[in-house]
């Protein structure tokens, strides 16, 4: 999340880059001082990341023996072929269902947030984005307790409602479909906000007011100006709050009680209780592909944000 | 101001208040003097020295505090020279290296933690212990550090570290002593949030911890699968607190930047 490149900062850069060409003196060394700088990291995360990656894939095609161990001798697709078996068709479904929910409650609660701190956010835009940013940071485990304290049959909210005599006797809240996608709302809201609020920034205020003078009311102005120009920071915010969504087990878990079956609970499931590893393997890999292939698209038009290149 | 603005200054408002309203609640009830905690029944502090009296709960505590240590420490060794590369050197593979830089951030957490549960087991069949949570902790620290000490130094002017160099510096001496001092406030946020991330990390925890390896967030599920506690509420404050002010401490020394710019997006 670096500042935007300027050209104060693209001078010297680009300078150097030619300069440290011509300059075959240092080169061995520079060869050297560079290997100490990248091969650590890439090798440990080559080992720790990619290889154990790679094996997922590799114990997925595989099958299991009497004692529940993994076995390799014939490899097949046959765990995908379970993956996409109709009994599995609703665990998939729910997990569609709660990652769309909260992908539309995220955009529809997130841009007018998004859109009020770029516009009336002034010199405390920085702050606001760190306090949208902050709940983020802090436990997903705990804030999704906190929802249970409050969501309970005795908890605040039942309280409250009684208190001001909304209903008699409390309301069943907690591991309901609305409890799930509450939570995972307000644990990926701050992952719509963000590239929203990029995009929102970008316009330029004077399309907007160019629309106005041309005599588009505020709606008008707003669907075919504003809307358009967002859209790649809308994109991004459907892509970020839905891929966190689909792989999420702890909301589900803990908010959505025991009847509650989502892709991800499964595999915990299959890993540290059923020990059908490869069949685990195999889902773990498709929510993998789901992943990285949507995140790869929703990050592209935001990558200098994200990793400062 | 326009009704529009206002409602739109309301509703943003209302989004806030979203945010931070169960941390609040959560807060509010760990110092709520009633067992049974769904009403307010006064105040009491009581709940927080309980906790020290639980060993159960300081042996996560300890666990957990070790494995941030050893996580922070080795990531922010690691992430540094990785950021630092990133931002400095023209080398091929640089694209190949990025995207291996940013995949761990995206890849799902539960994903993570059974890709190395499958690593450990099927290598060396063991079946979850401190190391084996150390590793992964690393492992999903070290991108963090590396995109912070890059954008920072990526900001940092080369010819600084040319003039240590003409002036006579070994390039480890221009290293130490000039790219090393400007980069350390983006190490030190990448430190803090590392910290954060280890300190409360659930889910690739529970697929590498084994026995005696129990952190505080494991304790913390177990306990809350089975109902909602006062000593849970405590121990949560304490988390929330922690890594509030771990995260607030990295925005702001993250954001004084080289040549005292202030960074314009956070």
């Amino acid at each position: 999340m670096a500042d935007a490149p300027d050209a104060r900062r693209i001078g010297p850069v680009v300078g150097t880059a030619s300069l440290a060409g011509a300059e075959p003196r240092a080169s061995l060394g520079n060869r050297l001082a560079g290997a100490v700088l990248l091969v650590p990291g890439v090798a440990w995360l080559t080992l720790f990341f990619v290889v154990p990656l790679a094996m997922i894939f590799v114990v997925s095609l595989g099958s299991r023996d009497a004692l529940d161990r993994v076995v390799l001798d014939q490899l097949s697709l046959d765990n995908y072929r379970r993956a996409f078996d109709p009994t599995f068709l609703p665990t998939f479904l729910n997990s569609l269902r709660y990652a769309a929910a909260t992908t539309v409650l995220s955009l529809a609660i997130g841009y007018p947030i998004a859109y009020w701190i770029s516009r009336y956010g002034g010199r405390h835009k920085a702050l606001l984005l760190v306090l949208v940013m902050l709940p983020f940071w802090t436990s997903y485990l705990i804030r999704t307790y906190a929802w249970m304290i409050i969501l309970r049959d005795n908890g605040v909210a039942n309280w409250a409602l009684q208190a001001v005599g909304l209903t008699n006797e409390p309301l069943i809240l907690l591991n309901t479909d609305f409890s799930v996608i509450l939570g995972m709302t307000y644990g990926f809201l701050p992952f719509a906000i963000l590239p929203l609020y990029v995009s929102i920034d970008r316009l330029d205020p004077a399309l907007v007011a160019a629309a106005r003078d041309l005599y588009a009311n505020g709606r008008a102005a707003f669907l075919r100006v504003t809307l358009p120009l967002t859209m790649p920071g809308i994109v991004a915010a459907t892509i970020l709050t839905f891929i966190p969504a689909i792989g999420d087990f702890v909301t589900p878990d803990l908010l959505g009680g025991a009847e509650t079956t989502t892709i991800a609970k499964v595999i915990q499931e299959l890993f540290l209780e059923g020990r059908d590893w490869p069949f685990g393997a195999a889902l773990g890999f498709l929510l993998m592909v789901i992943t990285l292939g949507g995140t790869l698209i929703a990050l592209r038009p935001l990558r200098s944000e994200v990793v400062g290149a | 101001m326009s009704d529009r603005n206002r409602w739109l200054t309301a509703y943003t408002l209302v989004g806030y208040v979203f945010l931070f309203a169960p941390i609040v609640v959560l807060i509010l009830f760990s110092f709520n003097d009633s067992r049974r905690n769904f009403q307010w029944k006064g105040f009491t502090f009581d709940w927080y020295p309980k906790l020290l009296a639980n060993s159960e709960v300081l042996d996560a505590l300890s666990v957990t505090l070790r494995l941030a240590a050893v996580a922070v420490i080795v990531s922010v060794v690691l992430g540094t020279l990785l950021g630092i590369a990133l931002a400095r050197l023209q080398f091929r593979g640089r694209a190949a290296t990025e995207t291996l830089l940013l995949v761990p951030v995206v890849t799902p957490e539960i994903i993570m933690g059974l890709s190395l549960l499958v690593f450990f087991f099927q290598l060396f069949g063991a079946r979850g212990s401190f190391l084996q949570l150390a590793v992964a902790h690393i492992t999903f620290c070290i991108s963090y550090v590396a995109i912070v000490v890059r954008a920072r130094a990526a900001g940092m002017d080369p010819r600084l570290e040319e003039a240590a160099r003409d002036l006579g510096a070994t390039a480890l001496g221009a290293f130490r002593y000039v790219t090393l001092p400007l980069v350390t406030p983006a190490i030190l946020s990448g430190a803090l949030l590392s910290f954060a991330l280890s300190f409360d990390d659930y889910v690739v925890t529970t697929f590498n911890a084994g026995v005696g390896s129990s952190t505080l967030p494991l304790y913390i599920y177990g306990k809350v699968k089975f109902g909602v506690t006062p000593e849970i509420n405590a121990i949560s404050t304490i988390i929330v607190a922690v890594t509030a002010v771990a995260v607030l401490a990295a925005w702001r020394i993250g954001r004084r930047r080289a040549g005292g710019q202030e960074a314009s997006s956070a």
